[in-house]
C-alpha cells in the first residue's frame, strides 16, 4: 500500500495505490490523515468499525473517506492503520473496515487543518496497466 | 489562463463566449495580470457552470477566482426556478456560510500597545481554536432546532450579544426558510461540541488597525478612522455545515441522471429548485447558514469577554457580517425585468450597492460593507458595494486573496516557528496550537490581496474604504 498527497489550488488531493482495491482505499485514508498531520505520529491503540455501501467504486471511495471524516470529527480521533474488505453488495459495492487510531493530542500530533469532507473533484478509482489499483480525490480542508 | 479564448470588454472585464453546452457566456472580472495567473481550470469551471439548467445572464468569476470543485472559488451564478433552474450543493460548498464579521473596539492602536501580549493571550484562552477544539455551548435536540431556525437571532436571545448586533448582519441575522428536519442526525452530531468554535485552516480571529482610509464618506458611515482598532473573525458553520454539504452532494450526484441533468463535472451536483430534493437542500442549507451566523455571534460574545478582561468597560459593536458560500433567494433586474433568482456565491461576497432595500439605513448611502480577509502578514480590506453592481454580477464581489500555492508546498517551504518569529518582529502576534497550521497559512502562501481588491474596485463591483493591518492573530 502506498499513499501520497497531490496539489490542488485551494485544498489537497489524497491518493492511495496498492495491489488490491482495498489497499488503494487504505492508502487514500492514510493520505487523508497526512493532510492533517504526520501519520507516523499517530498511534493505533483504538479501533473503530466502519461500513458503507455505494453504487460504484468511486462513490464508495468518497463514502469511505467521509465516514472517516465523521469519526475523526465526532470521536476527536486520528487514524493511522486501516484494514478493509470490499465486495459486491445488493446494489453495488459494500465496504467493511477497521480503522485504528488514537485520540487527538494537539501537542503530539500538531494537526494543521481539519478535513471538512471528501469531494468528487479529481475522483478516480481504477486499475492501472501494471495491475496496481489507484484511488484518489480532493478533500476540503 | 490563456487569454486568447477570452474577449476583453473593458480593462477589468473578460468574456468567455458561450460555446458548446454553455447556455450563457462566462464573465471574469479581473486585471490582465490576475486573469493570466488564473489556472485553466477556472475557465473550464466557469464554462461548466454556464451549462447548468436555468442559469441567468452569465456565469461570473470574481478577481480572486481559483480552481475549486465544480464551481470555481470566486464563482457567482443565478438560477430561475421558473425556467428549470437548479440549486447546487457543489456550488455552495462544504463550509456553508463561511464568512467574515468585523467589530469596532473604540480603541486606538496606542491604547492596546502595552497590553497587546496579554490581549492575545486572553483571546487565545477564550476562543476555542484549531482542530479538535470544543465549545462551551451544548444543545439538546430542541435547542439545536431553535438554533437552526433562528441563527444569530437565537444566539442573541440566549444572551450572546444584543439586538442591535442583528441590524448589521445579512438578513438581519436569520435566514428564513430553514428546515432543521432536512439536516441529518450525523450533521447534528458533528455540531454537538462545535458551537462557538473557530475551526482550523484559514479560519482566524484578528485584532487589526485601520492603516489607511480610501473613501472618507463611506469610512465615516462605517465608523472607521485611521488608527482605530477593530476585530475581524473568519469562520463558518463548522461540522454541521460540512456534513450538510457532504450529505447533499452525494444525493445530488446520484439523483442527477433521474432528473435528466447531465453533469459535466460531478462536483456540480445539483437538483431542480422545484424538486423535492432541491427544496430539501435549500431548507438544510439555510439551517446551516443560521448555524454559521449563530456561531459567529457566540464567538463575538467570547471576543467581547476577552477584551473586557483587559480593557474593562470597552464595547465592541458590530460593523457588519458577510457570508461567502451561500445560495440566496434575491430579487434582481435582468433586462429591465424584476426577477426572483437563486444566487450562488461560492467564495464570493454579497455586495449590494447604495440604496438597496436590504441595507440598514446607516449604510444606505455608502453601500453594503464588504469585508475582505487577507493573510495574517499582509492586510484585510473593508470595501463598499458599488452603485450598479447588481447589474454586473448580481451584487457580488471578491472574498479574499486566494492561495498562491498548495498547503503542502507551503508546509514544505516554511516552518511555523519561523513564521511566528518573523511576524513578531514586525509587531504581529500569532497565537496558534499548530506549528504546521501556521506554516500552511504563511503570508506568502497567499496571493496579493491588494491586487484583488483593486480589481474589484476598477471592475465596478466594490470600492475600497479602508485597509486593516494585522496586530494579533488567533489562528484556527
Amino acid at each position: 500500500m502506498n499513499w501520497e498527497l497531490f496539489a490542488h489550488e485551494a485544498d489537497v488531493g489524497v491518493r492511495g495505490s496498492g495491489a488490491t482495491l482495498a489497499d488503494a482505499f487504505a492508502g487514500a485514508a492514510t493520505a487523508m490523515t497526512a493532510a492533517v498531520c504526520d501519520p507516523a505520529r499517530v498511534g493505533a491503540g483504538d479501533t473503530v468499525h466502519i461500513e458503507c455501501a455505494a453504487p460504484d467504486a468511486e462513490t464508495l471511495l468518497v463514502d469511505w473517506l467521509n465516514a472517516l471524516v465523521y469519526e475523526m470529527a465526532t470521536r476527536r480521533m486520528l487514524f493511522s492503520r486501516f484494514e478493509l474488505g470490499i465486495e459486491p453488495g445488493p446494489t453495488g459495492m459494500r465496504l467493511r473496515a477497521c480503522a485504528w487510531g488514537e485520540p487527538l493530542d494537539v501537542a503530539k500530533h500538531q494537526p494543521a487543518a481539519e478535513v471538512k469532507g471528501a469531494s468528487f473533484c479529481e475522483l478516480v478509482v481504477r486499475r492501472e496497466s501494471d495491475g496496481q489499483w489507484l484511488a484518489q480525490c480532493v478533500v476540503d480542508v | 489562463m490563456e487569454l486568447t479564448q477570452l474577449k476583453q470588454r473593458g480593462e477589468f472585464e473578460w468574456q468567455l463566449p458561450a460555446t458548446g453546452r454553455m447556455r450563457v457566456p462566462g464573465v471574469i472580472f479581473a486585471s490582465r495580470e490576475l486573469v493570466a495567473a488564473m489556472d485553466e481550470k477556472v475557465r473550464e469551471q466557469v464554462a461548466n457552470v454556464a451549462s447548468l439548467p436555468g442559469i441567468v445572464a452569465a456565469s461570473y468569476a470574481m478577481p480572486d477566482a481559483h480552481w475549486g470543485y465544480g464551481f470555481p472559488i470566486g464563482g457567482v451564478a443565478a438560477f430561475d426556478a421558473d425556467e428549470g433552474g437548479v440549486v447546487s450543493a457543489g456550488g455552495v460548498g462544504f463550509d456553508i456560510s463561511c464568512g467574515v464579521r468585523t467589530l469596532h473596539t473604540g480603541l486606538k492602536l496606542a491604547d492596546i500597545e502595552a497590553q497587546k501580549a496579554r490581549l492575545a493571550d486572553r483571546l487565545f484562552a477564550r476562543i476555542p481554536a484549531g482542530i479538535g477544539s470544543t465549545g462551551g455551548v451544548h444543545l439538546d435536540p430542541a435547542g439545536m432546532a431553535a438554533m437552526l431556525r433562528g441563527g444569530a437571532r437565537w444566539a442573541v436571545a440566549e444572551g450572546y450579544g444584543s439586538e442591535v448586533d442583528l441590524t448589521h448582519i445579512e438578513e438581519f441575522g436569520c435566514v428564513t426558510g430553514a428546515d432543521p428536519g432536512a439536516v441529518s442526525d450525523q450533521a447534528r452530531r458533528r455540531q454537538r461540541d462545535e458551537m462557538g468554535t473557530l475551526g482550523s485552516g484559514n479560519h482566524y480571529l484578528e485584532v487589526q488597525v485601520v492603516s489607511e482610509i480610501f473613501d472618507d464618506a463611506a469610512a465615516k458611515a462605517y465608523g472607521l478612522a485611521p488608527g482605530d482598532v477593530v476585530v475581524s473573525l473568519h469562520c463558518g458553520s463548522r461540522g454541521l455545515g460540512h456534513q450538510v454539504g457532504t450529505d447533499y452532494l452525494r444525493e445530488m450526484v446520484l439523483a442527477a441522471p433521474a432528473a435528466d441533468i447531465a453533469l459535466p463535472d460531478r462536483e456540480l451536483a445539483c437538483a431542480p429548485l422545484k424538486s423535492a430534493l432541491g427544496i430539501r437542500y435549500l431548507g438544510a442549507m439555510r439551517a446551516a447558514i443560521n448555524c454559521a451566523l449563530a456561531n459567529r455571534q457566540i464567538l463575538t460574545h467570547l471576543a467581547r469577554q476577552a477584551f473586557s478582561e483587559v480593557f474593562p468597560g470597552v464595547h465592541l459593536p458590530l460593523l457588519y457580517d458577510v457570508s461567502h458560500n451561500t445560495c440566496k433567494e434575491e430579487t434582481h433586474s435582468v433586462d429591465g425585468q424584476r426577477r426572483r433568482l437563486f444566487v450562488h456565491r461560492k467564495g464570493a461576497t454579497r455586495a449590494f450597492g447604495p440604496g438597496h432595500v436590504e441595507l440598514p439605513h446607516e449604510y444606505s448611502r455608502a453601500g453594503q460593507p464588504v469585508l475582505i480577509g487577507g493573510s495574517m502578514g499582509t492586510a484585510s480590506y473593508v470595501l463598499a458595494g458599488a452603485a450598479g453592481t447588481e447589474e454586473r454580477a448580481f451584487g457580488s464581489a471578491c472574498h479574499g486573496a486566494g492561495r498562491a500555492m498548495s498547503r503542502h508546498e507551503a508546509a514544505r517551504r516554511w516552518h511555523g516557528r519561523a513564521v511566528v518569529d518573523d511576524l513578531a518582529a514586525r509587531g504581529i502576534l500569532i497565537r496558534s496550537t499548530s506549528s504546521r497550521g501556521v506554516a500552511e497559512e504563511a503570508p506568502l502562501a497567499y496571493k496579493d490581496v491588494t491586487a484583488v481588491v483593486d480589481a474589484s474596485e476598477h471592475a465596478g463591483l466594490a470600492g475600497k474604504v479602508a485597509r486593516l493591518s494585522p496586530v494579533i492573530c488567533v489562528k484556527g
